[in-house]
């Protein structure tokens, strides 16, 4: 008798399906430009291309599944990764969505608030970003416009303002020593904003480590 | 077929790509939102969820199709609305480009019209210099999550708190970050001190939008206290640019 899937198993199910699809469908995109079009690959540039840009970002990749893929639940993880531009976009409106409704994504209700949520961003950027090259020509102007140009450029600093002070003021205890040493590694040494992926794991594992003292003294 | 990189055959297989992304969006969402009312949670907590979701979406989304335009200078539409639509973002999309560029001995500064050989080989790099995570978080995804709910059956506390330390320190990196050109006050060069009062400009908003919630009794500011404290922010950094940059 065929046994019935959880619902959790069948998001893992469904999102295996899906991001190997995914996969396929990326890499037939050159494939087919390069049939299309007569035009074959240059094999060197891709090589000599790939060397100084996959060591790096593989690495970010890897960590970021570890880091991330608690944080978001399955479905989530599954889109995100897939729709990138997780840590400016898909993890706050994920925290921001489970925040609201006072979930917590380990829950079956946190599971499917992540869920829709990621979903609905993903929805919502891929509307925008094609009504964005529909409109390009009209659009360029007013977007590319110098006086608005620092408010595009300051989008992080506005988005963890608004998110940091919720979760600091909830979890201010735990949050003393990834914070101080953030503050401390980011002042001190020059040019490391280029490497905040490969930090987060380090904020990360920080955080783990003070709460995890501070759980095992009760001061928690 | 004579190559341009703004060819309709290339809108069309971009087109395609973002069609097969939206699908597995809309398939996650419908999967979850019958699952959330199967297990009995109200439908006015499911919408609240969407809505505000929605609505704190749009400034990140018009921030990418800012990046979509500056890329289209150099690779046409397609391929970034393409990129920028998947995986990509735009801190890892332009190196990328440039990296495969600068192989081929050219300059991405320089860069004014490709050749279908180019295209295909700067595609090729970018499509797979930043495949991990699609593929890895079947593979580990799956014992990731266990290995969380597992912890949340042993101790349920420790569990909650594993979670918020989690949280915090993806938080407390980002923190650090809008610090990075600050040592370059030192020097006298104030801008470094821009993305900090922008970030205070939003904790404040937050904080704002919080008392409001508690004393005016706005129940309603809680679903767009994040939007708000974004686009103040957001809106701050064009006086504050303008004062120290």
């Amino acid at each position: 008798m065929k046994k019935e899937l959880s619902y959790l198993d069948s998001v893992h199910r469904d999102g295996r399906i899906w991001n190997l699809s995914v996969v396929v469908v990326l890499i037939l995109f050159p494939v087919l430009v390069s049939v299309l079009f007569k035009a074959p690959v240059d094999w060197r540039g891709f090589g000599l291309g790939m060397l100084s840009t996959a060591p790096m970002y593989w690495a970010v990749g890897i960590i970021e599944t570890f880091t991330y893929v608690p944080m978001l639940g399955a479905g989530g993880s599954y889109l995100a990764f897939v729709t990138g531009n997780i840590t400016n976009l898909k993890a706050p409106a994920a925290l921001n969505a489970l925040e609201l409704v006072g979930a917590d994504v380990k829950t079956e209700e946190g599971e499917i608030v992540s869920t829709i949520a990621i979903a609905v961003s993903s929805i919502v950027t891929t509307l925008i970003i094609v009504l964005g090259v529909v409109l390009i020509t009209p659009l360029t102007p007013i977007l590319n416009a110098p006086a608005l140009a620092p408010a595009f450029d300051q989008i992080l600093p506005a988005l963890f303002g608004g998110l940091g002070v919720v979760y600091i003021a909830r979890n201010w205890k735990i949050a003393v020593a990834p914070v101080t040493l953030m503050l401390a590694l980011f002042i001190t040494v020059p040019n490391l904003g280029s490497y905040v992926g490969v930090l987060v794991p380090v904020g990360v594992l920080t955080a783990l480590g003070a709460a995890r003292i501070l759980y095992k003294k009760n001061l928690l | 077929m004579e190559f341009n990189i703004n060819h309709p055959v290339l809108f069309l297989l971009a087109g395609i790509v973002v069609l097969v992304v939206l699908a597995q969006s809309l398939h996650f969402l419908r999967k979850a939102w019958r699952r959330g009312r199967e297990i009995g949670m109200p439908m006015e907590k499911l919408r609240r969820v969407a809505a505000g979701t929605a609505i704190f979406t749009v400034a990140p989304a018009l921030a990418i199709v800012i990046s979509v335009i500056s890329l289209s200078k150099k690779l046409g539409v397609p391929l970034p609305w393409m990129r920028l639509s998947v995986v990509g973002a735009i801190t890892y999309e332009t190196p990328a480009a440039a990296n495969a560029l600068s192989a081929m001995g050219l300059e991405w500064a320089g860069i004014t019209e490709l050749t279908a050989t180019q295209y295909v080989t700067v595609a090729a790099v970018m499509t797979m210099g930043i495949m991990v995570g699609i593929w890895l978080v079947p593979v580990v995804g799956k014992k990731l999550i266990g290995g969380m709910i597992d912890l949340e059956r042993r101790d349920k506390k420790w569990g909650d708190i594993f979670s918020a330390a989690l949280f915090l320190g993806m938080i407390s990196a980002f923190l650090g970050y809008v610090f990075d050109d600050f040592t370059d006050v030192f020097r006298g060069e104030l801008q470094g001190l821009v993305p900090p009062l922008v970030m205070l400009c939003s904790a404040l908003a937050m904080g704002l939008c919080a008392l409001a919630m508690k004393k005016l009794r706005l129940r309603w500011m809680n679903d767009y206290a994040l939007p708000i404290s974004l686009l103040v922010g957001m809106a701050s950094a064009i006086p504050i640019t303008a004062w120290l940059g």
